[in-house]
């Protein structure tokens, strides 16, 4: 019995993704391999190393990993496969691309989004928007899993596990990197974050965002964003935290000018702590606070600001 | 070019969804059914790229129970030239999984050819995210997934992709497959007359045997429950008080 699991990184750093990821697969029973395919990725492979539970560290360095492209990657996962029981990744969007096209060239089912590990081939994940929780019973000879990375503590970074270097296997050519679009920024990043605050439509513009980006410094917060908030414009794409977005689960969520969709619950009613500023007391949002304000956000953010 | 684009019929996504007693799911009968969101948006990207002279049919496909076929009714309002239903299922809360899906839907590709499939990124109701990469596995194709934007020329598709750090843009030769995020386009509404039009179109059934698939399950649904849910919070009235008692309450400032 072991595991592959496919490390996230940029050939510079470690996802926190992997670390919580690392947590759901020590739980599925065995030995751990974690897998680092990138243009240049040995210092990654060494910090994987270091990671508590992990047994030995695969180092696939070529330039045909480095962008993160599906079918060159989920050839070489597919050439190690047969030495493993579960292959998982964490449920970011490159897992997500990557792990449902292992599993079809395998013929297995990839199970989505695991919330939580019941045994070796039982597993829990959120259906209908985190509306329903389906627990599944795997029945294909390989368990084909990715992980949701808010319902999983990151593990240690007490091991010492040895760095292998393996061969890229052949380039199937299907796919050509052109460009990334990164907006860089120094706050910390959304899904490990210990505090995040959302900006809604409410928010009426990419400049009144200001107000929420001036409390999230305050307060060395994350900023995220309802689906409305960033098709209007009023933030990139990778804020938007739901369903379909990013999946949060911080010690506190404060939700601003949001009206509380259920598909923006999703994304974040797993938070320890939630905080709704409204204007509109009916506001949905309210029913899943620990803490609602009834006010005008351009009142209250500039009064949060200064009280923080 | 031909385009295919498979549909699901879903829960509409307004509906509060329930679970049901007995644990074996959520309760599908009698309430309101619609297409899954993100298989709208890639219908009217279809539509688009037809519009644009880059597509000259555009056959839409549903795997699932015969009344699908309201479903695929609509895109053929919305545009679609002709359907295929192909009945998997008698139970509409008997989900067909992807990888079948995905198995049956290569044997459309085989049959038909299209020069491009354009799905949805995620179904709202199993949220799996998984069909098109598996389709596109299984046709040893190319896959542009969570595309945001998409400019097609000969023989290739450039694609923006909605990924956690941003974007990332990637050149892909067709044929491939698609998955559609939300902000790729606004789907349009059928207009009446064309609703009306729809009813003529033709729309074939079949079944997964015609393509060689058979609807198998890999999971099996152990239980199926509500959410934990959240203890009633309380309003406060000013903002000093919120940060008050963050501090001392809740003890997360
Ligand atoms: C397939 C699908 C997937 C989706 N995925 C997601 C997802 O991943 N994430 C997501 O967030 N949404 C998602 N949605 C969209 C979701 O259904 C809602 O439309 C969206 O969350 C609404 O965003 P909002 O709350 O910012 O806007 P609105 O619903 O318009 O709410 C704005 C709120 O701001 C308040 N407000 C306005 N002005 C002020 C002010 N001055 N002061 C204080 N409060 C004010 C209003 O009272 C209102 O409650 C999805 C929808 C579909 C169909
Ligand atoms: N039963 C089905 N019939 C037609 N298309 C489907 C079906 N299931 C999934 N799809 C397509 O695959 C996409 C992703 O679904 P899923 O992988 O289930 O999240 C959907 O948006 C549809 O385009």
């Amino acid at each position: 019995m072991a595991v592959l699991l496919l490390a996230e990184h940029d050939n510079a750093t470690l996802n926190d993704a992997t670390a919580k990821t690392v947590t759901a697969a020590a739980q599925m029973g065995g030995d751990i391999h974690v897998l680092c395919a990138g243009s240049d990725c040995g210092a990654v492979a060494a910090e994987a190393a270091k990671l508590s539970g992990v047994t030995k560290v695969l180092c696939a360095k070529d330039p045909a990993y480095g962008h993160d492209l599906a079918e060159p990657l989920a050839d070489l996962i597919v050439s190690l496969a047969g030495d493993y029981d579960h292959i998982v990744a964490s449920a970011t969007t490159s897992g997500k691309n990557v792990m449902p096209r292992v599993a079809a060239l395998l013929d297995c089912m990839v199970i989505s989004d695991i919330s939580g590990v019941h045994s070796a081939d039982t597993f829990e994940r959120p259906i209908y928007a985190g509306n329903a929780m389906a627990t599944v019973q795997s029945t294909d000879a390989k368990k084909i899993i990715t992980v949701r990375g808010a319902s999983f503590d990151v593990a240690a970074m007490d091991g010492s596990a040895a760095v292998e270097e393996i061969g890229a296997v052949a380039n199937p050519g299907l796919s050509e990197w052109v460009e990334d679009k990164v907006v860089e920024s120094n706050r910390p990043e959304l899904t490990s974050a210990k505090i995040v605050i959302s900006g809604g439509r409410g928010m009426g513009s990419a400049e009144n965002f200001e107000l929420v980006d001036k409390v999230a410094d305050k307060l060395g917060a994350a900023v995220g964003a309802s689906r409305a908030a960033v098709d209007s414009g009023y933030a990139p794409n990778d804020y938007q935290v739901g369903q379909t977005g990013k999946v949060v689960a911080p010690e506190l969520y404060i939700a601003v000018g949001i009206s509380g969709a259920i598909q923006h619950l999703a994304g974040m009613k797993d938070s320890k702590v939630i905080v709704a500023i409204n204007k509109d007391e009916e506001a949905p949002i309210f029913q899943v606070a620990d803490y609602g304000l009834v006010a005008d956000l351009f009142d209250a953010l500039p009064k949060l600001e200064s009280a923080l | 070019m031909k385009v295919l684009v498979p549909v699901k019929r879903v829960i509409d996504y307004n509906v509060k969804v329930r679970v049901k007693a007995d644990q074996s799911g959520v309760d599908l009968a009698n309430v309101k059914m619609s297409m899954n969101p993100f298989d709208e948006i890639a219908v009217e990207q279809a539509i688009r790229l037809k519009e644009a002279g880059q597509v000259t049919e555009i056959v839409v496909v549903s795997i699932g129970v015969e009344k699908s076929q309201e479903t695929l009714r609509n895109a053929l309002a919305m545009g679609a030239d002709r359907a295929i239903l192909v009945k998997a299922v008698d139970n509409v809360e008997d989900d067909v999984e992807p990888l079948t899906v995905a198995k049956i839907l290569k044997g459309i590709v085989d049959e038909e050819q299209p020069g491009l499939v354009i799905m949805g990124k995620q179904a709202i109701d199993n949220d799996m995210n998984a069909t098109g990469q598996m389709l596109s596995a299984l046709m040893g194709w190319s896959q542009g997934t969570f595309a945001s934007g998409l400019e097609l020329t000969d023989g290739s598709a450039t694609v923006t992709r909605e990924v956690d750090g941003g974007l990332q843009v990637i050149k892909i030769p067709t044929p491939c497959v698609l998955t559609v995020d939300l902000r790729l386009n606004e789907p349009r509404y059928a207009s009446l007359p064309n609703i009306m039009k729809a009813k003529k179109k033709p729309l074939e059934v079949k079944e997964p045997g015609d393509y060689g698939a058979s609807v198998e399950k890999r999971l099996t649904i152990v239980k199926v429950e509500e959410p934990p849910a959240r203890k009633a919070g309380v309003m406060v009235g000013s903002v000093e008080e919120l940060v008050e008692k963050l501090k001392t309450e809740a003890g997360v400032l």
